[in-house]
């Protein structure tokens, strides 16, 4: 069967004649035959590309969660919006997709541009002067700006809203267990974060915004509390958010972590995604990851480069303050020619379109007794927290066999508890976002099979 | 060799390129008042944004993007794809980074809508067929490197690592066992201690020996109860296989310390030797590398870590589980480290790499890892008449050359060679990795590439050399034929422009 080995049987002859060796097995001669393995390897027989292609369908078959056979109102920091065939088109040229990491300028000043116009469409949409050329995910985002935190202000004490979504809370626990940080769990009140009972000299205070409940936080007051407590202050945003509402960094904020996909990225089953990072000037000297600079060549032609590298960790080795050495850039090529494609004008129509789906769908809820609003009067941002009669993960469930992709449970993200929710609460609790992808008749059929499944 | 035809696959010098003018950025293409966006129609009330929010809250302004029209915005991205070098144009023999080629099937995979439309919040009973991928891509990553059982979740090789220190932490910690230190050869990657660190360890750097393998002796002056385990890539980042694996394993086993594979170069060895095999107990994988996953420009990646037994029970979760035949679900193990990513990992990467895995099959990855350690030892072969073999003796996936008396006489830098071959169509290698080599210059040439292809590339480093010998001019001058020259990177740095907005 073919593969996609060129050696042809006279050219493996000749190359092991050239080598002085009479099989490939010689090839190995530096592993120990007592290590070696004696058998092949028990995997299946190679299968051909239709057969493999087959083989897909077949698993896609049980994947029945897809948005497009799916009304899609799940969200819970991935969301269904608008990948446009021009961008599918674009990001899918295979000069982005099989390129390595860009260390020869000379021969990679496309993903070094592309990349250099993604930090700044980054760092405008947070309202701040640096961002780097893209991290793992946000989850992972938040955790390097945790860590850029606790290195700058000198204390290891994080504190950390409830709000903020509970896999990311999550991933920060994971790796504080490394690190050493002290992390304090703030919960809501109300559907904000409460973070009256903040005392005392903190490192870094992170406030999710819109928080994962949707409710959109008084960063002011965060800000405050950070030049109160000498704290790093750390926003997670939603960067679409910025379309309608002023940016995290207008408010003040050193660094802006967030979630990308949204811009070019595929619902992906959680990835690859787009990590975001953005800070002040002050910070740059501690940012994690590649960021890239513009520069000229030796003709004095314009020219991109990545730069700053001295922080990186194959140059600071074991004191280097992270130790990213990839980036996500071929999801941050998507987002920059999706941002491309919206425009000034087209990205703050998604974002207000995002925002009157929300209120036309959160204003039907206000009637019904099946699914109600969890906090009615909390002002929102594409995301709805729904307080279910019935428990959320069994109207999930059965909403799927309606036609829908109803949310999240809260439950799921959450494991056994949240800081924020009672326990007879959280299960009842439905993740619900609209995106500018919904049209009123799917909202309007939506909440009425809502209201009816949800009893 | 001279019966060798001269056209190679995978020389790129033939590309067509429009000119040397620099692209404007997006912001320069932009006019007011133009746009290419395009949204649904839906019916919903056109409330204003005050009527929406409070007017504290909102922009003052709206964020200034880029105003383009598709047609320009095509044409814009399109020069930018031109400018820039990958795979598919041509030969890549970046060394540590194993360029090969990434087939087609496995994109066409990821660009299912049953795969790449599922909502990664959905449950485990609406995404049967993501978690059967996950489940029979683990068992088949372990079968490849010997271990029990696998986290899917870290999204890159330094993820991995990072995932590593912790499993070996929580280990050690449940055995009431508190250890501060972490070994590391010289020639590691700087990923390796930079993630020690962050693991809340110490790294003690341990030197190599005249063979570029581990010194036995100094590792075991080293070892004590304090040592947490080892990270070791093997073959090591000079291509070379560490024979004394075994001697290292039990010495580190004997202290109560585990080792951690860094799979960086598991493509060397498929179906030949696992990493299990060897006495590792912690293995991440580069399927961006080994299972050919495309790079992307420098991610997405996915770097997924096998364990041995007794550190299942730690292993990252909630994991994709067979919980009765063909019937799948999320099972957190019941002392897991927690959540490393944001979801599940790089699924769409995951499920290229088992597609890759089941086209090969057992027998084709090992065809694929011979071929890729012949294919670096006839470079290595046909380039040591001329050049320095850092280390000269029978190497696996790749193979480290040493410049450094080209430095010393000619005052010829590898990065100068490095450049000089770009201009006859390849990419260049890796340079000054590992550090413990002068002046190196790495070539993976991987087992995508045929003979003749391998045959252009050494004339290429013999023109560069030539040059360097006899034309020194023209190799400080290097590349000229690319969309920019040699780039100032000092003043990037000095003088720093990280947005357009930054622009003086």
């Amino acid at each position: 069967m073919a593969d996609y080995l060129p050696h042809t049987d006279d050219e493996l002859r000749s190359m092991l004649d050239f080598l002085g060796l009479a099989s490939t097995e010689e090839l190995f001669n530096a592993v120990p035959s007592a290590i070696r393995l004696a058998r092949g390897l028990d995997l299946p027989n190679g299968l051909s590309e239709p057969d493999i292609l087959h083989r897909f369908e077949q698993r896609a078959k049980r994947n029945t969660a897809r948005s497009d056979q799916m009304v899609c109102f799940a969200g819970g920091g991935a969301y269904d919006h608008e990948l446009p065939p021009v961008v599918k088109a674009l990001a899918s040229r295979s000069e982005f997709v099989t390129a390595y990491t860009p260390y020869q300028p000379e021969v990679a000043q496309g993903v070094l541009q592309a990349i250099f116009e993604f930090q700044t469409m980054i760092a405008r949409i947070y309202g701040l002067p640096v961002s780097n050329a893209s991290l793992y995910d946000g989850a992972t985002a938040l955790v390097e700006a945790v860590n850029l935190g606790v290195a700058s202000s000198g204390s290891q004490r994080v504190v950390l809203s409830a709000g903020v979504h509970p896999h990311w809370r999550q991933v920060v626990t994971t790796f504080a267990a490394g690190t050493g940080h002290e992390l304090e769990i703030v919960p809501l009140k109300d559907g904000l974060t409460d973070f009256s009972a903040i005392q005392g000299t903190c490192g870094v205070i992170v406030v999710a915004q819109p928080n994962y409940l949707g409710g959109l936080e008084d960063l002011a007051s965060v800000r405050a509390l950070c030049d109160a407590t000498g704290a790093i202050m750390v926003v997670a945003a939603d960067p679409v958010a910025s379309g309608v509402l002023k940016t995290p960094g207008s408010f003040g904020a050193d660094v802006v972590v967030g979630e990308g996909q949204g811009f070019g990225t595929a619902l992906s089953f959680g990835g690859p995604y787009l990590g975001l990072f953005a800070c002040t000037m002050k910070e740059i000297r501690r940012l994690p990851g590649r960021i890239v600079g513009e520069t000229v060549d030796v003709e004095g032609r314009r020219a991109y480069v990545t730069t700053l590298r001295t922080r990186e960790q194959d140059i600071r080795r074991e004191k280097a303050s992270s130790n990213i050495c990839s980036n996500q850039t071929l999801m941050a090529v998507a987002a920059s020619i999706q941002l491309g494609w919206l425009g000034t004008e087209g990205f703050a129509e998604m974002a207000l379109a995002c925002a009157r789906g929300t209120r036309y769908l959160s204003d039907k809820l206000r009637t019904g007794t099946g699914a109600t609003l969890l906090h009615p009067e909390l002002n929102v941002f594409r995301e709805l927290a729904v307080r279910t009669v019935k428990p959320a993960s069994q109207v999930v469930e059965e909403m799927a066999a309606r036609g829908y992709l109803a949310g999240i449970a809260a439950s799921a993200l959450n494991g056994a508890s949240d800081p924020s929710l009672a326990d007879e609460v959280l299960g009842h609790v439905l993740l619900v976002s609209v995106t500018e992808r919904r049209t009123a008749e799917e909202i309007d059929a939506f909440a009425i099979a809502l209201e009816e499944v949800a009893q | 060799m001279t019966t060798l035809s001269p056209a190679a696959g995978g020389k790129a010098s033939s590309a067509p390129l429009m000119g040397r003018d620099a692209e404007p950025t997006i912001f320069e293409l932009s006019q007011p008042g133009r746009s290419a966006y395009q949204l649904r129609t839906t019916g919903v009330p056109s409330w204003t944004a005050e009527e929406l929010f409070d007017s504290a809250m909102l922009a003052d302004h709206p964020v200034p993007l880029a105003e383009v029209s598709e047609r320009d915005l095509v044409a814009h991205v399109t020069r930018l794809s031109h400018r820039q070098f990958s795979v598919d144009l041509g030969a890549y023999p970046l060394g540590s980074c194993t360029m090969k080629y990434n087939p087609k099937i496995c994109d066409a995979v990821a660009t299912m809508p049953g795969f790449a439309g599922v909502h990664p919040g959905a449950p485990a009973s609406m995404t049967q067929g993501w978690l059967e991928t996950f489940v029979t891509l683990e068992r088949a990553l372990c079968e490849v490197t010997g271990m029990a059982a696998a986290t899917l979740q870290p999204a890159a090789g330094a993820a991995g690592e990072l995932t590593g220190l912790l499993l070996m932490r929580a280990y050690h910690e449940a055995n009431g066992d508190v250890r501060r230190r972490i070994i590391i050869p010289d020639s590691a990657h700087g990923t390796n201690p930079a993630s020690v660190t962050l693991g809340g360890y110490e790294v003690t750097t341990i030197a190599s020996d005249a063979r570029g393998c581990v010194d036995l002796e100094a590792l075991k002056a080293a070892l004590d109860t304090d040592v947490a385990g080892i990270m070791l890539t093997n073959p090591n980042t000079l291509g070379l296989f560490e024979e004394d694996i075994a001697e290292i394993a039990a010495a580190l086993h004997n202290v109560g310390g585990l080792l951690y594979y860094d799979g960086a170069n598991l493509n060397a060895i498929m179906g030949v030797v696992r990493p299990g095999d060897m006495g590792f107990d912690i293995v991440h994988m580069n399927l961006h590398k080994t299972f050919a996953t495309p790079h992307g420009g420098g991610g997405p990646g996915a770097g997924p870590v096998a364990v041995s037994p007794r550190l299942v029970d730690f292993l990252p979760g909630p994991r994709a589980t067979e919980v009765a035949p063909g019937v799948y679900d999320w099972v957190k193990p019941s002392k897991s480290i927690g959540r490393v990513h944001g979801w599940h990992g790089n699924a769409l990467v995951l499920a290229r790499a088992l597609a890759y895995i089941e086209v090969h099959g057992g027998d084709g990855l090992r065809r694929v890892s011979e071929r890729a350690v012949l294919n670096a030892n006839w470079i290595r072969q046909r380039l040591s008449a001329k050049f320095d073999v850092a280390f000269d003796r029978p190497c696996m996936h790749e193979v480290v050359l040493s410049l450094a008396k080209l430095r010393k006489d000619h005052g010829v830098k590898a990065l100068d060679i490095a450049k000089r071959i770009m201009e006859e169509g390849f990419h260049a290698p890796t340079v000054y990795f590992p550090l413990i080599v002068d002046e190196a210059l790495m070539i993976e040439p991987t087992e995508t590439e045929s003979l003749q292809t391998l045959e252009a590339l050494a004339k290429a480093f013999e023109v560069a050399l030539d040059d360097a010998l006899n034309n020194e001019a023209a190799v400080f001058a290097a590349p000229r034929t690319t969309p920019v020259g040699r780039v100032d990177e000092a003043r990037a740095a000095r003088s720093l422009v990280q947005t357009f907005d930054a622009r003086g």
